[in-house]
């Protein structure tokens, strides 16, 4: 019960210090949305290449696995998991492959609930 | 005493003082619905890891299923609703991902389904994929020169 908690408690305090951290972007920086997220999720690959960002979703698990950077940590691990099964071939196949799921769901509900909505009105 | 503060004076003394408490109340509007969505994945992470999933599984599933959700609640107008108050908390998260695609093909629809919905789902989640495939096949490389 209490590792329970503790992992919503590590959830909590990473997902929202990443989320302050973006906010800090876009509040100081005048950066848009688009290179905000391009920024964080290729920190998130360079910070798994240096071995950082596995210690994160250690401590945050969901915290460090759904924001954007969680997207690149996702990326560079399969990319490294498949140079260890095929070599170099692995960098062009593991990354795409470890993420599949999340690009897919993202292009097909992306798609489907698109069609299926409309937005609201504009004031 | 009440003279002495002018129309200036309280223009400048605002300006002074508003950016700054703006950005900390941002800031913490980021962190506090940046960490409840992020509490959500980690309750359908430990739904999952109790359902027995292994853990590959469960991780491509959480995906999955925090993308499927803002996903729909942006189709019912809410997420952007979200968005107006959260800020970053809601952008980072995977959830804002799905909000980037959602958001831009409704409102483009008007434009067609391939020009306008298909297109326009990729505005912002493009650069993100193109950057972060072309980082993940860099680290791959250097990786297997390193290693």
């Amino acid at each position: 019960m209490q590792s329970t908690f503790m992992t919503y408690l590590g959830a909590f305090i990473v997902g929202g210090t990443l989320c302050a951290a973006g906010q800090v972007l876009i509040d100081k920086t005048k950066l848009t949305v688009a290179r905000i997220l391009v920024i964080f999720v290729t920190a998130g690959a360079v910070l798994t290449a240096l071995g950082v960002y596995q210690k994160i979703v250690d401590i945050g698990g969901a915290g460090a696995t759904i924001p954007l950077t969680g997207f690149g940590y996702s990326l560079a691990r399969g990319a490294f998991r498949d140079v260890d099964q095929y070599g170099l071939l692995g960098a062009f196949t593991g990354g795409v492959k470890a993420t599949a799921a999340g690009i897919t769901a993202a292009i097909f509900f992306g798609y489907t609930i698109s069609v299926a909505f409309t937005p609201k009105a504009k004031r | 005493m009440q003279k002495n503060f002018t129309k200036e004076d309280y223009r400048k003394y605002v300006e002074q003082i508003s950016p700054k408490s703006k950005v900390l109340r941002n800031v913490v509007r980021a962190f506090i619905i940046g960490g409840l969505i992020c509490i959500v994945g980690q309750f359908i992470t430990n739904l999952l890891t109790a359902l027995g999933l292994k853990k590959d599984e469960l991780s491509s599933i959480t995906t999955i299923i925090m993308i499927f959700l803002g996903a729909i609640l942006t189709g019912l107008n809410i997420y952007d609703e979200l968005g107006r108050y959260a800020g970053a908390g809601s952008i980072v998260p995977i959830t804002g991902f799905a909000n980037s695609i959602v958001s831009p093909a409704m409102e483009f629809k008007s434009e067609g389904y391939v020009t306008g919905v298909g297109a326009k789902m990729f505005v912002i989640a493009g650069p993100v994929i193109v950057y972060g495939v072309a980082a993940s096949v860099v680290v791959g490389i250097l990786y297997y020169l390193i290693k």
